[in-house]
C-alpha cells in the first residue's frame, strides 16, 4: 500500500510495524504529530507525559520489562530528558527503545537551533537520520533491531523539513513475533549504583566501537559514485539538497550519523579528488572526519546558522543562482493570538501596570508582539517562575513589585511546579499568573493533566490548580475571569503589591478547543459607526477581528469583522463611547 | 515520463486552508503516477501568520523545497503574500492568485497601510498572472468557503494532469457533505481563461 505521509506519520507507522507497545511524548514542534498518529493504532498505548523527562522514563520502564517503546520530543525536550538518557546508555535496554528527537534548524518554532546530533556523541549511543518519509518508516523499524541487537537506546533524529514534509511511502506489516513483557530482574544491569555503573561504562565504550565498525557494511550508509572529481558526505535533509544542487557529485549518504563508519569514509575519500561535508548546523561530521586526518571542506562554505535549502547549497558551491525578483518592503505578517483569546486581556493589563513580565513558552509568548508588547523575558519551558524569583531577590522593594511571571497550564505542569515550590520555600516575593486555557494550545491543542482527557481520549483526573498551589504553600491564590478587564486589573495590581508569593489563575478556555461545551463563543460584536470617535483605544489589544479603517469618517474608525469575532467583549470594555455592541 | 520536476508554491495566511489545498495537489500527482514531495511549516499557521507550502512532482523528486527561483506556479491565496513570495517563481512563471487582501497586524492597528496596487505589481513582475475572484465564484458554486477549490480548478488547468485524478483526489480529501459544492467550484475555476 502506498500513501503520501509526513515524516512524523511515517515514524508512527514504522513504530507500529516494529511492534511498539508503548509510545510516550511531550508535544513540541516539529515532533508533535508522531504521537497524534501512533494513537490511531490500537496496539500501541500512546500517552502525553507531563514533560520529556517523564516521557523517557515511561519508555525506559516499559523497555526494562521487555516492551518495545517509542519516546518523542523536540530538540530542546532532549535537554529536559538528558538526565535519564545519559544513564540509559549505561543500562542498555530490554525491549528496544527509540528516542525521536526533532531538531528545528531555522528556528521555525523554537527558542534555539541546537544540533542534537551532539547528544548521540555525548551519550555514546547510535543515531539514525532519515532523508525522507520512506526512510522515516524504514529507519524506525531498523532502529528497534539495532537497539535490541546492540543493547542500546537509539536516537532517530529528524529536522523540521523531514518531520513536516510529505513524500510517497510504501507500507509494511506489523511484525508477528512481539516479545510479551514480563517482570525480569537484572539489578547488575538496571541498578546504576557506582559499583554496577563502573562495569557498564566499559560496555558502552565497546559498543560504540563495534557500531562504528559494523556501520561500514550497514546498508543505510551508502556510496553513490557518479564521478571522481567531487565527493560529498551528507545525511538527512541535506542529502536531498545536495542531489538537487549538485547532481553530478558522488555522495556518501550516511543513514547512521553516530558513530561514523570511519573505514567507509576513508575508502570514499580515497576515490574522489575533492571531499566536502554538507550538513546543517554544527560541523558534526566534518570535525570527526578531520580528526582522523582526512582533509575536507565544510563550514568554510556551508552556513552554520539556519537551515539549508537547494539555493543555499548552490550558493555555497559558487553555482549561479536565479536572481530573485526585487520586491519592495512589505508589512510583516507574524502570528497573532486568536480573536477571543483569553490571554489578550491579561497582557493588556500587564502593560498598563508596567509589569516586568517573566515569560514562558506557549501561545502567550505572543504577548511579546505589538501592540501588547508585554513580555520581558522568555528562556525555556518553566523558566518564568524561577527567573522571577531570581529577579525579585536582587531588585529594590519598589521594583520587585513589578515582577510578574506568566506561564500556561501545560508549561506549569511541565516544569513550572518546581519553580513555584522553590519560590514559596525561599520566600520569594513575585506574582505568578497561571494562564489556564485548559489545553496545550501552541503545539495544536494537546490534552494535558489539567484538561481532563488523555491522548487516547479517555476522561481522566483534572489537576486542580488552586488546591495544588495551596498545597505547595502559596497563601494568596485567586482565580479570575481574564476577559473582565476590571477584575484583571484589580487582582493583578493587588497581588503585585504583596510582599510575598501570589498566584493568580485565569479560567477561560482556548477558543480553538474542539471538544463540545468547553469554549462557548459570545455573540459577535460590531462597531456602531456613528458612535465611534476614532480614538483607537480598541486597537491596543491587537485583536485580528478589529481593523482600523483610515478612510472611514474624518480621522478613521474601527471595524469589527463579524466572521472573525468570538464575542469575548474585551474591546467593548475599552470603548469610552459605547460604540461596540452586539451585532444585530 | 520526462525528468522535469514541476514546482508549485502555495502562499497565503494561516487559517485560509492552504495546507488542505496542498494535500489535494499532492494526492492528485501521486494518483497520476508521479513521485511527489511537499514541505511546509505549520504549528503557527492557525495564528494568522504567513504560510508557505511547497509541492513538487516528477519522475524523481529530491528536495521537498522548491529551489529559490525555480517555481513554475505560484498559487496565491492572498495578494500581499503572493507579491512577497514572487522570488520563489522562475522568470516567466505563472501566478494564479485570489483577489483578496487580508490586513496583517500592523495594518489592523493602523500603524501601516496595506500596500496599494498589489495585483498590478504582481502582473508587472509576472505577466502570466490570473487574478481569480475566488469568493464570488465560490458563492455562485454554493458556498463562500469553497474559494480555495475555485483557485485549485484554475491551477489544475495549467498543469498537464488528467482531470480524473483531480476529481479522485477531491473526492478523497473533501468531506462528503461539502463534495458537491466543491466539485462545482473546481469546474468553475477550471473554466477560467
Amino acid at each position: 500500500m502506498k500513501e503520501i505521509l509526513s515524516g512524523n506519520e511515517a515514524i508512527a507507522r514504522g513504530a507500529y510495524e516494529a511492534g511498539v507497545k508503548v509510545a510516550c511524548a511531550y508535544p513540541g514542534t516539529p515532533s508533535t504529530e508522531i504521537l497524534e498518529n501512533t494513537v490511531r493504532y490500537k496496539e500501541i498505548d500512546s500517552s502525553w507525559a507531563t514533560n520529556e523527562k517523564v516521557a523517557l522514563e515511561v519508555g525506559i520502564g516499559a523497555s526494562f520489562v521487555g516492551a518495545r517503546s517509542l519516546v518523542t520530543m523536540k530538540h530542546v525536550g532532549v535537554n529536559v530528558a538528558a538526565d535519564p538518557l545519559f544513564t540509559l546508555s549505561y543500562t542498555g535496554v530490554n525491549g528496544g527503545l527509540v528516542l525521536v528527537c526533532a531538531d528545528d534548524p531555522e528556528l521555525h518554532s523554537s527558542q534555539d537551533e541546537q544540533d542534537s546530533r551532539n547528544y548521540a556523541k555525548f551519550v555514546k549511543i547510535p543515531m539514525l537520520e532519515p532523508s525522507d518519509s520512506q526512510e522515516c518508516l524504514d529507519f524506525t523499524r531498523l532502529a528497534y533491531e539495532i537497539s535490541e541487537k546492540y543493547d542500546t537506546p537509539v536516537m532517530l533524529r529528524t529536522t523540521t523539513r523531514i518531520s513536516h514534509s510529505k513524500s510517497v511511502v510504501t507500507f509494511g506489516e506489523r511484525i508477528g513475533a512481539v516479545k510479551e513483557p514480563k517482570l525480569e530482574r537484572n539489578p547488575a544491569k538496571f541498578v546504576m549504583l557506582p559499583g554496577n555503573a563502573r562495569g557498564r561504562h566499559y560496555v558502552v565504550e565497546d559498543r560504540i566501537l563495534q557500531l562504528s565498525k559494523d556501520g561500514v557494511s550497514l546498508p543505510i550508509n551508502r556510496v553513490e559514485m557518479r564521478g571522481t572529481k567531487m565527493g560529498v558526505i551528507t545525511a538527512g535533509i541535506s542529502y536531498q539538497h545536495v542531489r538537487e544542487a549538485l547532481p553530478e557529485a558522488s555522495v556518501l549518504k550516511l543513514g547512521m550519523v553516530h558513530p561514523l563508519p570511519f573505514d567507509l569514509i576513508r575508502e570514499f575519500a580515497s576515490k574522489v579528488d575533492k571531499l566536502y561535508v554538507v550538513e546543517e548546523l554544527d560541523p558534526f561530521i566534518e570535525e570527526q572526519v578531520k580528526a582522523i586526518g582526512i582533509p575536507v571542506i565544510g563550514k568554510e562554505i556551508i552556513p552554520i546558522c539556519g537551515e539549508l535549502t537547494p539555493g543555499r547549497v548552490r550558493k555555497a558551491f559558487g553555482l549561479p543562482e536565479n536572481a530573485p525578483s526585487t520586491v519592495e518592503k512589505l508589512p510583516g505578517r507574524p502570528p497573532n493570538m486568536c480573536p477571543g483569546c483569553p490571554h489578550r486581556g491579561v497582557f493588556y493589563t500587564l502593560k498598563q501596570l508596567n509589569a516586568y513580565v517573566s515569560g514562558d513558552i506557549g501561545c502567550y509568548t505572543l504577548g511579546f508582539m505589538p501592540p501588547l508588547s508585554a513580555m520581558d523575558t522568555c528562556v525555556c519551558m518553566g523558566a518564568s517562575i524561577g527567573m522571577a524569583t531570581g529577579a525579585a531577590k536582587v531588585l529594590s522593594p519598589e521594583e520587585r513589585k513589578k515582577v510578574v511571571a506568566v506561564i500556561g497550564d501545560s508549561t506549569f505542569l511541565h516544569t513550572g511546579i518546581n519553580g513555584l515550590m522553590d519560590m514559596v520555600y525561599n520566600k520569594g516575593a513575585a506574582t505568578v499568573i497561571i494562564l489556564d486555557n485548559r489545553i496545550t494550545a501552541m503545539t495544536g491543542r494537546q490534552e494535558n493533566p489539567g484538561s481532563g482527557h488523555t491522548l487516547m481520549n479517555d476522561p481522566t483526573n483534572e489537576v486542580n490548580f488552586e488546591l495544588l498551589c495551596k498545597a505547595i504553600g502559596v497563601k494568596n491564590v485567586r482565580t479570575i475571569n481574564p476577559l473582565d478587564l476590571d477584575e484583571c486589573r484589580t487582582a493583578i495590581a493587588e497581588e503585585m503589591e504583596r510582599p510575598e508569593t501570589s498566584v493568580i489563575i485565569t479560567d477561560k478556555p482556548c477558543v480553538l478547543i474542539k471538544r463540545e461545551g468547553v469554549f462557548k463563543p459570545g455573540a459577535p460584536l460590531q462597531v456602531v459607526d456613528d458612535a465611534c470617535a476614532g480614538c483607537r483605544a480598541c486597537l491596543k489589544i491587537g485583536c485580528p477581528a478589529i481593523e482600523w479603517i483610515p478612510s472611514s469618517g474624518k480621522k478613521g474608525k474601527a471595524h469589527i469583522d463579524p466572521l472573525l469575532c468570538n464575542g469575548c467583549d474585551v474591546c467593548s470594555q475599552l470603548c469610552k463611547f459605547s460604540a461596540i455592541k452586539e451585532a444585530k | 515520463m520526462s525528468d522535469k520536476v514541476t514546482n508549485i508554491v502555495l502562499v497565503g495566511v494561516g487559517g485560509q486552508g492552504i495546507l488542505l489545498a496542498a494535500e489535494i495537489l499532492s494526492e492528485t500527482f501521486m494518483l497520476a503516477g508521479f513521485d511527489v514531495k511537499k514541505s511546509e511549516i505549520h504549528g503557527m499557521s492557525q495564528r494568522g501568520g504567513s504560510v508557505v507550502s511547497h509541492v513538487r512532482y516528477g519522475k524523481e523528486v529530491f528536495s521537498p523545497m522548491v529551489p529559490e527561483g525555480d517555481g513554475d506556479i505560484l498559487f496565491g491565496f492572498e495578494l500581499m503574500e503572493s507579491y512577497r513570495h514572487l522570488s520563489l517563481l522562475k522568470p516567466g512563471g505563472t501566478v494564479v492568485v485570489n483577489d483578496l487582501c487580508i490586513a496583517p497586524p500592523s495594518v489592523l492597528i493602523g500603524q501601516d497601510e496595506y500596500p496599494a496596487g498589489m495585483a498590478l505589481k504582481i502582473q508587472e513582475v509576472c505577466p502570466d498572472c490570473l487574478l481569480v475572484d475566488g469568493q464570488n465564484l465560490a458563492i455562485q458554486a454554493g458556498n463562500a468557503r469553497a474559494a480555495n477549490t475555485v483557485l485549485l480548478g484554475a491551477v489544475s488547468k495549467r498543469l498537464d494532469i488528467e482531470e480524473k485524478y483531480w476529481i479522485e483526489a477531491i473526492e478523497k480529501m473533501v468531506p462528503k457533505k461539502a463534495l458537491e459544492v466543491n466539485l462545482k467550484a473546481f469546474q468553475m475555476g477550471r473554466g477560467l481563461k
